[in-house]
């Protein structure tokens, strides 16, 4: 797709979603703010694991990092009884800010690990997270987590819209940002820098390419991403707590990647929408059933776990590319109306 | 003599990229046969086909009654073919005793295969002080040994080997090619050879195949080849 | 008081070392068998487990439950392997690692749509209360069950790899499984028995530490998991003995970091522990020759 054209759709597709905060109801509008703060987290990793070729299973903890930041810098500020968007503002750059200080120590590492090996780091990484809360429990207070004092929503919405809706915008205007500056990267010269060195470490090393410096900054930019998302995700809340950011939360974000389309930001997009809306279906499809409560609570939540493993499984042996590479390859047939045409296959 | 193996009309190569064009082949029996020609002349592709880990796409591979293009590439060494591989493919993690234990494991019993183990080392001397040394310690000429070595201890029918010669010091080659003359002769081996060293293929070899861009261009006796000058000149560039 | 607590968190160490060894050695061997860090192992170990609880509660018997729990673990790692990771393409090692987290998922969700995501208390067959006649080393019945299985694996997998012939075109197939083919060995059969294998050891591992330190819950393998991949890269993945080694090593050492910097401060002692060894010595500290490739 061209510049121009992904440009008009990211627009008219802006415009759209802004729109639709205006005539959905309060938790459909908390919903789409969660895609959005998702969408930031798995954005950077997409572009962390499908385009520079490192796996990290640890952007929950990148995650959580940003939103502890976040509490830190907003519950501060409110001390000094800041209001109004300086106490919106600042929380977030903080949190990028954090976020982005331990993926480059963490990257300054993976720079020398291979696949498998950073993967491990990364686990080890969020298991490691509820034990330092817990540890230093008068900072983190623990397991139960921080409250957060939030900026409201403006005085002009007031009557137009909730606080939801309010919400909805920040995350929106987040997501925007992550993706448009992700985007630029990909597309550039450290883009192909990022591939080179993902496709084959040695042959981008003889090529002129600083191997380590473009994972480490790869790595420093993913994670600020998922400190935004982190963000978002603690103003959502009000809250920012070890458990809001589990191993399975950084597994869920990996699946909305892979699902979504490995190393494309359409994907992260898809897999981020699955991320809230297949747990939201099956929650209903359950209730629907009317199940015992016992049943109901062991298939609540489980259920979408298990589906989101097997449609991964699926996805990796079937459409290593997900659902984008499906929509591309869809396109494409239409376009080339049934004369064999071969998809160009990123790998 | 009667041929031990015989292709038929075969076609064979990698998706859609045809490679061997209807081959036609015989090994006859207690005899050593050379396929040479030019890189990319597909004598690797030929060997992969008939050792099972490329199927062919027409034609038949026929050894004694059985049919080989139906038979799994684990289950060959069990119909008495044995392969040493391009590139003296031994396991390099693996100790020379290992190595040579691995090649006659298939036949399970042990005391017909500790007396096989004895001949190996009696034919190749330099292996014996390096019994448990791992593959990947051992020289070029070493491990062709052990490749050859643990070929032999599978007691094949029907030896392939795929360019034994490469990167290996002519002399060493000499003594290779010797002892394929040497075990035709004392234990009625038959073997298959693909070379690209055609003079010393064809100087130990008793029949010649030559092969240009997957089809055979002739088939003759290897004394009659090697002194062909036209043929050698087309295909063999010397 | 001092030498007392001392010699109790090493004992305890030690044990716990033994039984996270036997887990790492169950990574090693799939490591080597298939070149894939399986990150569905800690949930493979986790539903074996769970069917050695049903077992020991039907009948009241604790051996038969460990019996189930190793055929369970093999026959899990069979599925796992003929199921799902045999059609992973290995052309991005990343899928597979991808693949196998799917299948963890899966096993999380199913075991607790099964059994509920709460701790099921379970029994163990020996008591944990320090020997009289081993005064002052607080070694307890079970420390000396969990060492005699542990030693039992240990001595069975170097006859195994070293002895047999089975061994032999295991490790064949694991190192080279194109030219194995070629020699007669059914590398594919090698490789899902390596998988089963694997499975029953961690199961095995799993069975030993759950019931006295984890309880039993869908997750209670989580950390058992990274605690053991950090061994095998201590150890260096290719390495069985540096896997035990290892396994001891950080055994003893995360004991020290709970008895004197507080409980909550192993997984943070393990990350650092990786991230060293990683960085100092990225093929762990057990790693072998490099191959000569001149």
């Amino acid at each position: 797709m061209s510049s121009r054209t992904t440009l008009i759709v990211g627009l008219v597709g802006l415009v759209a979603v802004i729109g639709l905060t205006f005539v959905l109801d309060p938790y459909r509008n908390y919903q789409l703010a969660t895609i959005a703060a998702y969408l930031c987290v798995v954005a950077g990793l997409t572009m962390l694991t499908g385009v520079n070729g490192q796996l990290s299973l640890g952007h929950a903890a990148l995650a959580a990092c940003g939103a502890y930041c976040y509490a830190f810098t907003a519950n501060g500020l409110a001390e000094q009884e800041v209001t109004g968007p300086v106490l919106l503002i600042l929380p977030i750059l903080a949190a990028v800010a954090g976020a982005a200080v331990l993926g480059l120590i963490v990257g300054l590492a993976a720079a020398r690990l291979h696949g498998p090996y950073l993967a491990g780091v990364t686990l080890a990484l969020v298991l490691a997270l509820p034990a330092i809360t817990s540890r230093f429990s008068d900072v983190f207070n623990g397991d139960q987590g921080l409250y957060i004092s939030v900026e409201r929503r403006p005085e002009f919405l007031a009557g137009r819209g909730g606080t939801e809706m309010f919400q909805a915008w920040v995350a929106i205007a987040c997501a925007a940002l992550v993706v448009i500056l992700l985007r630029n990267l990909m597309k550039g010269n450290f883009g192909r820098q990022m591939r080179a060195v993902r496709d084959n470490e040695v042959a981008a090393a003889i090529a002129g390419v600083n191997v380590a410096r473009t994972k480490v900054i790869a790595f420093t930019v993913s994670s600020a991403a998922a400190g935004a998302g982190g963000a978002v995700l603690a103003f959502m809340t009000q809250s920012a707590s070890p458990g809001a950011f589990s191993l399975v939360f950084s597994l869920f974000l990996l699946m909305a990647a892979v699902i979504g389309g490995i190393g494309t930001l359409y994907g992260a997009l898809w897999g981020s929408i699955l991320l809230v809306v297949l747990p939201d279906a099956i929650g209903s499809l359950t209730k629907s059933l009317s199940l015992s409560p016992e049943v109901a609570q062991r298939l609540d939540g489980n259920l979408a776990v298990g589906l989101f493993g097997a449609i991964m499984v699926l996805v990796v042996i079937v459409a290593p590319l997900g659902i984008q590479g499906l929509l591309r390859k869809g396109r494409l047939k239409m376009q080339s109306r049934g004369t064999p045409q071969s998809v160009p296959v990123p790998k | 003599m009667s041929d031990l193996l015989t292709l038929n009309g075969v076609s064979a190569g990698y998706g859609p990229v045809s490679v061997l064009h209807g081959i036609e082949l015989a090994v006859p029996e207690r005899s050593i046969t050379a396929v040479v020609g030019a890189n990319g002349a597909g004598k690797t592709t030929l060997l992969r086909t008939i050792m099972g880990q490329i199927r062919p796409s027409a034609g038949s591979i026929r050894m004694g009654g059985t049919d080989l293009s139906k038979v799994k590439v684990e289950d060959m060494v069990r119909n008495g073919l044995a392969l040493v591989p391009e590139g003296r493919g031994v396991i390099t993690e693996l100790t020379v005793d290992e190595n040579l234990r691995l090649g006659g494991l298939w036949r399970g019993n042990s005391a017909e295969s500790s007396r096989t183990l004895a001949e190996v080392y009696e034919l190749f001397e330099p292996l014996q002080n390096r019994r448990k040394s791992a593959g990947h310690q051992l020289s070029g000429g070493e491990r062709q040994m052990l490749a050859i070595g643990r070929a032999l201890m599978a007691k094949p029918k029907l030896l392939l080997l795929d360019e034994p010669s490469l990167g290996l010091a002519p002399r060493i080659t000499a003594q290779i090619l010797q002892l394929l003359g040497r075990l035709r002769d004392e234990t009625g081996l038959t073997v298959l050879l693909i070379e690209q060293n055609v003079r010393s293929a064809l100087s130990v070899a008793d029949h010649g195949v030559v092969l240009n861009l997957g089809r055979v261009v002739a088939a003759r006796p290897a004394a009659e080849l090697a002194a062909d000058t036209d043929l050698r000149h087309t295909y063999l560039g010397f | 008081m001092e030498l007392e607590r001392f010699l109790f968190l090493t004992v305890d160490g030690l044990a716990r070392g033994a039984v996270l060894a036997v887990f790492a050695l169950s990574l090693v061997l799939i490591w080597r068998a298939a070149r894939i860090i399986n990150f569905s192992q800690g949930a493979i170990a986790m539903a074996a487990t769970y069917l050695a609880f049903v077992v020991t509660s039907a009948t009241g018997n604790y051996w038969l439950g460990l019996v189930a729990a190793l055929l369970g673990g093999a026959a899990i790692g069979f599925v796992v392997e003929r199921g799902v990771m045999r059609y992973v393409s290995s052309v991005n090692p990343l899928n597979s690692v991808i693949a196998a987290l799917g299948v963890l998922l899966v096993i999380q969700a199913i075991i607790g749509m099964l059994f509920g995501n709460g701790y099921h208390p379970m029994q163990v067959p020996f008591s944990q209360s320090p020997l009289p006649w081993l005064a002052g080393l607080s070694i307890s019945a079970y420390d000396l069950f969990v060492f005699a299985c542990v030693g039992f694996v240990v001595i069975g997998l170097a006859v195994l790899f070293g002895k047999t012939n089975v061994g032999l075109r295991m490790r064949a197939a694991a190192f080279s499984p194109e030219l194995a083919r070629l020699l007669g060995v059914r590398s594919n059969r090698m490789i899902t028995l390596g998988w089963m294998l694997a499975s029953a050891l961690s199961a095995l591992a799993a069975l030993l530490v759950v019931p006295t330190e984890l309880g039993l819950n869908p997750h209670s393998t989580d950390a058992v998991f990274v605690y053991a991949f950090t061994i095998a890269v201590v150890g260096g993945l290719d390495s069985a003995p540096g896997a035990v080694v290892g396994g001891l090593v950080v055994g003893v050492l995360l004991s020290w970091v709970s008895g004197y910097l507080g409980a909550t401060l192993s997984p943070v002692a393990v990350l650092v522990l990786l991230l060293a060894v990683l960085l100092i010595k990225p093929g762990g500290i057990f790693s072998v020759t490099k191959e000569r490739t001149a």
